[in-house]
This record gives C-alpha cells, structure tokens and sequence, in this order.
C-alpha cells in the first residue's frame, strides 16, 4: 500500500474552500488540469456512490465514485474506477480544517493506493505533485489576496 | 460540555515542533503561565499514564495526566486531574500535521469540559487565550529564537570561521601558569596488546601551537573503539601512543592565530586525532564543542561521541522512518541504549538484543518493544517471529562475529544492516552474491566520515544535544573509573560486564 499526503493553507475561512471543494463534480471550476466532469446515471453530486467521469485537459479520462462526504468534518474520499495511472484500491480524501489563528484553512488531500513496485515513485509524484499539490495551489491562488 | 478549538500554523518542520509538544514535562521551558512542571514518581515523560505536576507563573498548582501519545499522528492528549479552577472533567488533546508545500507545521489544540454555568464564558476565555493562543505564541517565538542561535541550541564550534594561521604570526606564549606546562600524567600504548598494555606515564607537554588550545580534562569517554586502537585493529594509534577520542575539560591556553575560544571556556570532542586518556592535552579546535551550562562534564564526556553516532546512524546512514522495524544488538550498551530510545522515537518498532535479564530489564525501560536475550533465544528466529515473517527494515551491528550472519537472516526484503563496529571480532568474509536473496544493503560507516569537518559535524551536534534537552534521549550517568584504572575500565568493557557509558576521571 502506498500512501501520498499533501496539505497546503488556504487563505480563506474554511466554510468558503468547502463550499467549492465540496462539489464532487466541481473539479473543472478550479482543478486547473480537469476539462470537463458529469455526474452519471444522473444522479446529485452529494449523493454517496455517486460516479463522476471526468476529462483531463491531457485527454486522460477517469471514473471516481464518492466513497463519504461530511458537511460536519469537512471532508470527502473518493476512489478511483477509471484512470490511465495503472493504480489499484486507490482511495483519496481531501478534508478541511479551520486554522482559528488568522481564520484560515487547512487543506489536505490524501491518497493510499496499490501499484507495480518500479512504478511506486511515479506515481507518488505524479498523483503529490502533479495533481494534489497543483490544485491546492490553484485553489490558494484562487483566495489569494 | 463546552468545547474550545484553537489552531495556527507554525513556520518550523513538523519535527521541530513535535520535539517541543511532545515532551508532557517539557511546557514549563515555553508556556509563559507555567513556572515548574515535573513528572510524578519515576516514568518516563511518553509514558501513557503519566502525571505532571506543575506550577503556575501566579502560585497555582495543577495535575494533568497523559492519556495518549501517538508519534504517528504527533498527536497527545492528556486531562486535568487537580486545578485550582473548575474544569470539570477536562480532556484536551493537540495535534499536528505538516503543510507539504513549504516546511510550516498545523498544530491544533482543542478540548472539552464542563464549567459551572456562571463561570463559563471566563473559564473558555482563560483556556482559549491564555492557555492555547500563549501557547501558540510562546512555541513561535522559542523557535525563532533557535534560528537565530539561542544560548540553548549547542554551540558547535566557533572556529569554523578561524582565518588560516599563519607563518608569520609570531609565537605568543600561552597563559600557562609556569610548571604546567612541561608534563602531564597519560596512559600510554606502548605495543599493540590488551587492558595490560594501558600503561600510566608522565609525558611531555609541549605549548601549544598558535592554531591549537590546550585542555584540561576533567571527564575521559571510554568507546570501543579505543579497544580497536590498542589492540592495533584501527591503525589510528602508532604505538607508543595515548589512546582516547572523547573527552570534557576546560581551555587553559590559547594559541595565538585561534579565535572563538578563550581560556577558562568549558569545551568537549569526540574526534580524531587519538590522545584523549591524559590529564592536558593540544588540539586544533575545529571539532571542540562549546558546552552550555546544561550540559555536565559527566554527559559530554559519556554522551558526545555515541551521540553522534547514534545521530547518523539513524538519521543519515539510514534514515530510520516511522513503522520501521528496527533491530538493535547490544542494546544495554552506550550507543544500544541511545539508539533503542531514539529509534523509537522516530517512530520505529524497536527490537534490542541483550545478552542478560538484566540488561533485558534496562532496555524495557527505555522503551523497547521487544527484548531479546540473545543468549537463550536464536534472535534471527525470533526477529522472524515477531514480525510476522516480513523481518526487520534496518539492523544495527555493532557486536560483529557473533550476530552479523544472524543479523543477515533477521531482515527482510530490501533489508538493510549497518555494522558499525566489531566487539565479538570481525564479521570475516562474505560472498555478496548471497544477499541478493534478499536485496540487502550492507553499510560499514567509518565515524570519521560523517563528522571530520565543523560542516559534518554540526548538524549531528545540533541533533544530539536537541535531542538530550527534549528528553528524547537520556545519558545515564557513567560508570567512573581513575585514569589510572584505564586497563581496568577496558576489561570490563570487553567483559560485556557493563551497561551504558565508562569514563575515565582526572
């Protein structure tokens, strides 16, 4: 099992980032690498087993099913059906948390998944880096003063 | 039942902070109320059920218990069990989490309880300001203190910026009073051989150079590798020669192209050039450690040298992370028992080996997960067994001969041993071939690699003396010997008889 954590502070109370991120098919209002997303079968994007299939600005495609979401904790996990990464029992989360000191927000997006061994440290990046970390930014930037 | 949640963000690694929050005795060094704290009894400051009992800055006194420690989730928490005010039933916990696009640190603190009704809004105003928004700042400015060198961060040397001496300075003469300078009481080497060869002799001390000090010992550092010098099997010794890489003392005289150190200064080594066992002694300074008044002679002299290598042992030959299993041969001994309460530490599973009850006893109480006396038990087999077949990440060898093949069978895939250091006799000769049965990396770190430049070495002296202040490491007291009982020390050190560190004493 491999396991990524990112967390970045955004500079906005944390009702307001939840507002956005709380929206399961709201990723191309903000995740700067996500073309396009629908909700499947035509169900609501805060409907638990929900599907979002979504496009990436590269062509990918990926299938993620919402696993849980917590208006009282601030957080959302999601596993992957569909993707081009090769990634198997991928679960991720992404939770806020208020930062009292300053009334910012902590933001932290984590993901455990199963992978070949020699692709173990690609993937750690491209999934940390390349899509957590990047859309944090894009999200920080997007409440920066 | 009120509830108060505080949180910030720290500008310091995850690390750091956690070092401070973590020791349960350590907030009367940092939180403005707090004047004293200590721990009830004899436990240690991580161990669940632990009760601290301190005092406020105003005459209050207050008894909280730990209730959890986790340093996978760097999270504590602890409840009131005695206050001058009512918060009833009290339980409070803080946590912390890394910020990973920059090196800042989240740190919460939050708790519940129940105020009598009248007093209620005081009561969250006191826990919300007073306690977690002074805490939180006091922790920010303790930091930014340290990085900008506070009197309570080790001072490594000085001399890092010591312009080149050169030959043209004239030789001033140091402030030696007049009959000490000429001899000084030393156990020389003479031939290669045991204990019997560490003989008491008066030899001649000269001045010291304009780019050397001269010292006086108070405490000598016993290592192993000392035995290696005197039995010739490090050549670092060319007999006749005095032994010794590791002792505490204080600078009587200074040479005339040295700056950053004066005499009367209270300084410490564990380095390269040999020549520790004698009551004065020259040195260049650039590997002299400053000691700050914290630290006794007694600490510097048994701790500094298996200090430092316990440091990059773990921190740099291999980097030891959280849920690793780690195995640790001669577990009771100097650098053992570091190791098995630093590992820990860092998250790891520990398992010692001991070759006694007694020693088995000690090591628990450093924290240990697992013991195992090696005597009684095939250690491999048992490594095997605890693990669930899967063995150990990393081994630490000190012991050589006797453990290295068993150390080999105990890890597990990709499995790394460091064998640093040979007490039963070399490890002899290994055909590599045979570990890629199991990926394994073999390490064989020389001491002087990782800390013979004031650059190498200050990041591990930084590390130690964190580390011995945050509790996170104890030096038990040494064991003292006479510097003329120096052969007897080295028996008994060679006797497996001894636990924790021998010094020698002037």
């Amino acid at each position: 099992m491999t396991k990524v954590y990112v967390s970045s502070v955004i500079p906005a109370p944390a009702a307001e980032v939840w507002k956005l991120v709380r929206n399961f098919n709201g990723l191309p209002g903000w995740a700067p690498f996500v073309a396009e997303s629908r909700i499947e079968q035509n169900a609501q994007a805060d409907q638990i087993g929900c599907i979002r299939s979504f496009t990436l600005k590269d062509g990918g495609r990926i299938r993620e099913r919402l696993l849980a979401l917590s208006d009282y904790d601030l957080s959302c996990s999601y596993a992957i059906l569909e993707s081009p990464m090769a990634v198997e029992n991928y679960v991720a989360t992404l939770s806020l948390t208020p930062i009292t000191d300053g009334n910012l927000t902590l933001a932290e997006w984590q993901a455990e998944f199963d992978c070949a061994p020699d692709r173990e440290a690609t993937l750690m990046q491209q999934i940390g880096t390349g899509v957590f970390q990047t859309a944090l930014t894009a999200l920080k930037n997007r409440f920066g003063r | 039942m009120v509830r108060v949640f505080q949180s910030t963000i720290i500008d310091a690694p995850i690390d750091q902070v956690w070092a401070i929050l973590r020791d349960f005795n350590g907030h009367d060094r940092w939180h403005p109320a707090i004047a004293f704290s200590e721990i009830e009894g004899d436990d240690p400051i991580d161990a669940v059920g632990s009760v601290r009992h301190f005092r406020l800055a105003d005459g209050g006194e207050l008894r909280e218990q730990l209730l959890a420690l986790s340093d996978k989730d760097r999270r504590l928490s602890y409840c009131l069990l005695e206050a001058p005010v009512p918060l009833m039933g009290y339980v409070a916990s803080v946590r912390l989490k890394p910020v990973t696009d920059g090196n800042a640190t989240f740190w919460e603190w939050r708790s519940e309880f129940n105020p009598p009704a009248h007093r209620r809004d005081e009561l969250v105003k006191l826990v919300t300001e007073g306690i977690y928004q002074a805490g939180f700042a006091a922790v920010r400015t303790l930091l930014r203190g340290r990085s900008v060198g506070s009197p309570i961060d080790a001072r490594p040397s000085q001399a890092v910026a010591a312009p080149a001496p050169s030959v043209s300075v004239p030789r001033v003469l140091p402030t030696v009073t007049p009959g000490q300078a000429a001899t000084t009481r030393a156990i020389v080497v003479e031939r290669y051989g045991g204990p019997e060869e560490l003989q008491l002799r008066e030899i001649g001390l000269p001045q010291p150079t304009p780019n050397e000090v001269q010292i006086r010992h108070t405490v000598i550092g016993v290592n192993f590798i000392d035995v290696y010098c005197r039995t010739g099997y490090f050549d670092l010794l060319q007999p006749p020669g005095v032994p010794g890489m590791e002792a505490a003392g204080v600078i009587e005289a200074v040479g005339s192209a040295v700056s950053g150190f004066s005499v009367g200064d209270r300084v410490a080594y564990a380095c390269p050039p040999v020549g520790a066992y004698c009551e004065r002694r020259n040195m260049v300074p650039d590997l002299l450690v400053q000691l700050s008044d914290d630290i006794s002679d007694d600490i510097a002299a048994a701790g500094l040298l298996k200090g430092i290598a316990a440091s990059f042992l773990l921190h740099d030959v291999h980097v030891v992370r959280p849920g690793e299993i780690v195995l640790i041969h001669a577990a009771a001994g100097g650098v053992g028992q570091l190791l098995v309460q630093w590992a820990r530490y860092l998250g790891a599973t520990v398992i010692a080996t001991v070759s006694s009850d007694d020693k088995a006893r000690i090591v628990e109480r450093l924290g240990a997960h697992h013991v195992i006396v090696y005597s009684r038990e095939n250690f491999a087999e048992a490594v095997m067994r605890l693990t669930g077949g899967a063995g150990a990440d990393v081994a630490y060898d000190a012991v050589g001969n006797d453990t290295f093949g068993g150390s080999l069978a105990a890890l597990g895939i990709r499995g790394h041993l460091v064998s640093f250091g040979q007490a039963s006799g070399p490890v002899g000769n290994w055909d590599i071939g045979r570990f890629s049965s199991k990926s394994v990396t073999i390490s064989r770190p020389n001491y002087a690699h990782y800390t013979d430049t004031p650059q190498k070495l200050a990041p591990q002296l930084n590390r130690f003396f964190a580390a011995l202040r945050q509790g996170v490491i104890k030096v038990e007291p040494p064991r003292h010997y006479d510097l003329a009982a120096a052969s007897e020390a080295h028996r008994d050190l060679e006797s497996r008889q001894t636990t924790g560190a021998l010094v020698l004493t002037v």
